[in-house]
């Protein structure tokens, strides 16, 4: 199986800090810290866990296609310190894990800012198929998860809530072509999301409901990414699009709605480094912002983190960690 | 190995997603079973009405004859309907079947969730004021904040009532029985009644409606008639009633309701906006009475809501009696007590639990929702199902409540104006609050009145359920609290008031002829 695989192009450290700025920037606060979105696995028996720091904020939102400000509310940020892992079950098949701690605040308006344990998710990455083609490498990736609230936060109180505590189920396909240093990956997303209850018993969306049960609308999201990836330094441009399967705009001047129709489009830059003397050491950075939008904020954010990859493989933890993946690496 | 965990996963996430692959969600009152009342209250032509000053004010003409051609041909439309029945037909058969009151009520609250959402200002900072004259132009006509939406509350449902009062009357006098009776080969798709069926309840309450409705929903007239329309639609389905049992009882329902929009269109509530003087005069006048008067926290600053509402005719009490209810004067802004109190609420939003934000936010009931009274109303229909009630006493037991909700509005209106006190946020900034921030002064507590009141004459007509209901109240009043919008001294004396108003509509529950 697998045969025609002869070249190992393997970046161990992740960089799945990197998917949490595009999230961020939704009225709701960050969604979920979701999957890898990137093309990088780790090795067998090889752990790369880590904090990321995130902190981002909206002035104006959109209520369906109105943009706005809101002296109500005036500045919304979020700040978030997530823990995150990636666990090589082997080269081809990775176990990934975050959970982020969310705060959030207006800085104008009365509303109270929320805060507390969001949403654990997990995913597992297969890589079935990496293959050279015209000089270059091409790999294909499966991507599963699912994101699970692990704290009972108010869902119902955007756009100060930290999340909308959906548990959602994740399918994901994505492609890579490395070609020297250079790469584009683009993926796929279907987000199932359960419904949710809220506190109230009944509520008006385009209609009442008298129920504490909310439908939520289906996402898929595209995201491609684009740049420089070497040993010790990665840099890329990300586009990411997300677009709700359904649901509904936010009435002029009314609260948003966990079921609002959520779309947005944005752009960042993400820069992971590893350090040359100690390289199971890495740090990421980036930042995003928002294109285009619909009943979300138009949010600009940065991210900041640092990870450290443990290797339990046969060889002794040190040698693993002190870098010598990454000699054989491309 | 690798295929093996690949597979597990894959195994997993494709079972939960076929476990919850449905997402569809019915509501509580979706698919409850159909009406069918315990006690017909075939005497209820006698009941007190409530603006109405005879049941016979307006004239129901005799019914024709049954042993006509015409009332055959009458036996015979329903018959071809029902021949050629689909299952659309039958699911507004079965949704009018649980009751016209129960349905209109759902239909009110759904609109004034609709119309719940506060202007949004001018380029200047100014904000438009919904126009009764302009309907369809933004901002649309009505604000249905909770003061208009308890008013609307308490005309439609005591103009059904009192219709429906009429009705019973004709029912009794005329006794005309229902088609399925005078014709034992016709089938009734609904449970079957020895209430006489003309004129047609459904139909009364369709026509009554939906003349309120011009006065308080003008711009939703053509999707109230086209319900009009499916309900009296259902009736002649089901083989309940006959075409002129329908048209009798929507002409009367229709005349009745012209007695309470001409009491609507005179009663204060158009007035109840005032002017920027009016605003202004307030503030200054509780300066000079060396209080703190309320701002408004909004930005930009947004004039209080219906300022006039407290001179708004009220109906069970008069109005006298209305201001004697005023709670006594809120501890004053300079004082120990005001301070201990604007503390406690500090303290309590700084350390809330899961369990008071949930409260919070069941009782919240703020922007785009059906309002307090609303609330309390789906709480008494949920109750009311249970009953098995007869529409009359359905359309009672509602104005009861509904008119015990508008008078205690307007009794909290006019204390919350005649004090014109701040809001804990306003008092200290650091207080911060867990759902909307109401624009109009603090004492006293309106969810706390509303629900007093509620509380007060469901207690009367559900006795069972009456230590709930204060139990309800309580948390209602409470969660004000907790959501750092009012004081100790707004809830308390705001839920004592509304006992009272509830009290005054206890005396007359007492005395209308249904007990």
């Amino acid at each position: 199986m697998y045969f025609l695989i002869i070249m190992k192009k393997k970046y161990s450290p992740i960089n799945k800090a990197l998917v949490l700025f595009c999230i961020c920037a939704t009225l709701i606060k960050p969604v979920r810290a979701q999957t890898d979105l990137d093309a990088i696995m780790m090795d067998k028996k090889n752990l790369c866990s880590g904090i990321v720091f995130n902190y981002s904020n909206w002035n104006n939102y959109w209520e369906g296609s109105f943009k706005r400000d809101n002296a109500n509310i005036g500045i919304v940020s979020t700040q978030s310190i997530a823990v995150m892992g990636n666990y090589g079950v082997s080269g081809k098949l990775n176990l990934l894990f975050s959970l982020p701690y969310i705060q959030t605040k207006a800085s104008a308006g009365t509303l109270i800012g929320m805060k507390g344990l969001q949403d654990l998710s997990l995913f597992a990455k297969y890589m079935p198929l990496e293959k050279n083609i015209l000089k270059g490498t091409l790999s294909l990736y499966a991507i599963g998860g699912v994101t699970l609230p692990v704290s009972n936060y108010v869902a119902d109180f955007l756009p100060m809530a930290i999340g909308l505590h959906s548990q959602i189920i994740i399918g994901r396909i994505m492609a890579d072509y490395q070609k020297g240093r250079f790469f584009l990956t683009a993926s796929g997303t279907y987000n199932y999301r359960n419904n949710i209850n809220i506190d109230r018993t009944a509520y008006y969306t385009t209609q009442m409901h008298l129920t504490n049960e909310v439908e939520m609308p289906d996402v898929i999201s595209y995201n491609i990414r684009a740049g420089y990836r070497s040993t010790f330094l990665i840099a890329e441009a990300v586009y990411n699009n997300m677009i709700t399967q359904d649901g509904f705009d936010i009435r002029k001047n009314d609260m948003p709605f966990p079921s609002n129709q959520m779309n947005m489009s944005s752009a960042g830059i993400n820069i992971k480094y590893t350090l040359h003397n100690l390289p199971a050491l890495s740090i990421v950075g980036g930042g995003s912002t928002t294109l285009t939008g619909r009943n979300v904020g138009q949010s600009t954010g940065y991210y900041g983190g640092i990870f450290y990859i443990l290797d339990f493989s046969k060889k002794s933890i040190s040698s693993s960690a002190s870098g010598k993946r990454r000699t054989s690496n491309k | 190995m690798k295929r093996i965990y690949f597979s597990i996963l894959f195994l997993i996430s494709s079972s939960i997603i076929f476990y919850s692959c449905s997402k569809e969600i019915n509501g509580r009152t979706d698919n409850i079973s159909a009406l069918d009342p315990a006690n017909t209250d075939s005497n209820g032509g006698v009941w007190k009405t409530i603006l109405l000053t005879r049941p016979d004010t307006f004239i129901v003409a005799a019914p024709g004859a049954i042993n006509t051609p015409f009332y055959t041909g009458e036996l015979n439309e329903i018959k071809s309907l029902q021949a050629n029945i689909t299952s659309h037909q039958k699911e507004i058969v079965n949704y009018w079947g649980a009751g016209s009151v129960l349905r209109w009520n759902e239909i009110m609250r759904e609109l004034v969730a609709k119309y719940n959402l506060p202007p949004y200002q001018n380029a200047d900072g100014s904000y438009p004021t919904p126009s009764a004259a302009n309907p369809f132009a933004y901002p649309l006509f009505p604000f249905a904040n909770p003061p208009y939406a308890a008013r609307a509350y308490a005309y439609i449902a005591a103009a059904q009532y009192d219709a429906l009062v009429a009705a019973w009357h004709y029912k009794k006098l005329y006794k005309r029985a229902a088609p399925y009776v005078n014709d034992g080969s016709l089938n009734s798709l609904l449970p079957k009644s020895s209430l006489p069926s003309y004129p047609s309840e459904d139909a009364v309450l369709a026509g009554v409606t939906a003349e309120m409705m011009k006065l308080f929903f003008p711009t939703e007239i053509g999707y109230i008639e086209q319900k009009v329309t499916e309900a009296e639609y259902a009736r002649l389905l089901a083989g309940t009633n006959v075409r002129s049992d329908i048209v009798a009882g929507e002409a009367l329902g229709r005349a009745v309701a012209k007695v309470f929009v001409a009491r609507g269109r005179t009663d204060n509530a158009g007035k109840a906006v005032g002017t920027p003087s009016d605003w202004a005069k307030m503030e200054t006048d509780c300066a000079a009475r060396g209080e703190t008067p309320w701002i408004s926290q909004e930005s930009p600053k947004r004039p209080p809501m219906l300022c006039f509402f407290g001179n708004v005719k009220s109906f069970i009490l008069d109005s006298t009696t209305a201001f004697s209810l005023h709670p006594s004067a809120p501890p004053s802004t300079g004082s120990q007590l005001f301070a201990n109190e604007t503390n406690e609420i500090l303290n309590m939003t700084k350390n809330l639990t899961r369990d008071q934000i949930q409260l919070v936010h069941y009782w919240a009931d703020g922007a785009g929702t059906y309002t307090p009274p609303g609330h309390w109303n789906a709480i008494a229909a949920d109750d009311f199902i249970q009953k098995k009630y007869s529409e009359l006493r359905w359309a009672r037991n509602m104005a009861l409540l509904n008119i015990s909700m508008m008078d205690a509005v307007i009794v909290c209106w006019g204390t919350k104006y005649q004090y014109f006190t701040p809001r804990p946020s306003q008092v200290n900034p650091a207080i911060k609050t867990v759902t909307g921030l109401p624009n109009f002064p603090s004492y006293v507590s309106g969810h706390s009145t509303f629900s007093g009141a509620a509380a007060e004459i469901l207690g009367y007509i559900i006795p069972e359920k009456a230590a709930a209901y204060n139990s309800m109240a309580a948390d209602a009043s409470i969660s004000r609290m907790y959501g750092g919008l009012h004081y100790r001294s707004d809830c308390e004396k705001g839920i004592d008031a509304g006992k009272k108003i509830g009290h005054y509509a206890v005396l007359r529950a007492k005395t209308d002829g249904a007990d």
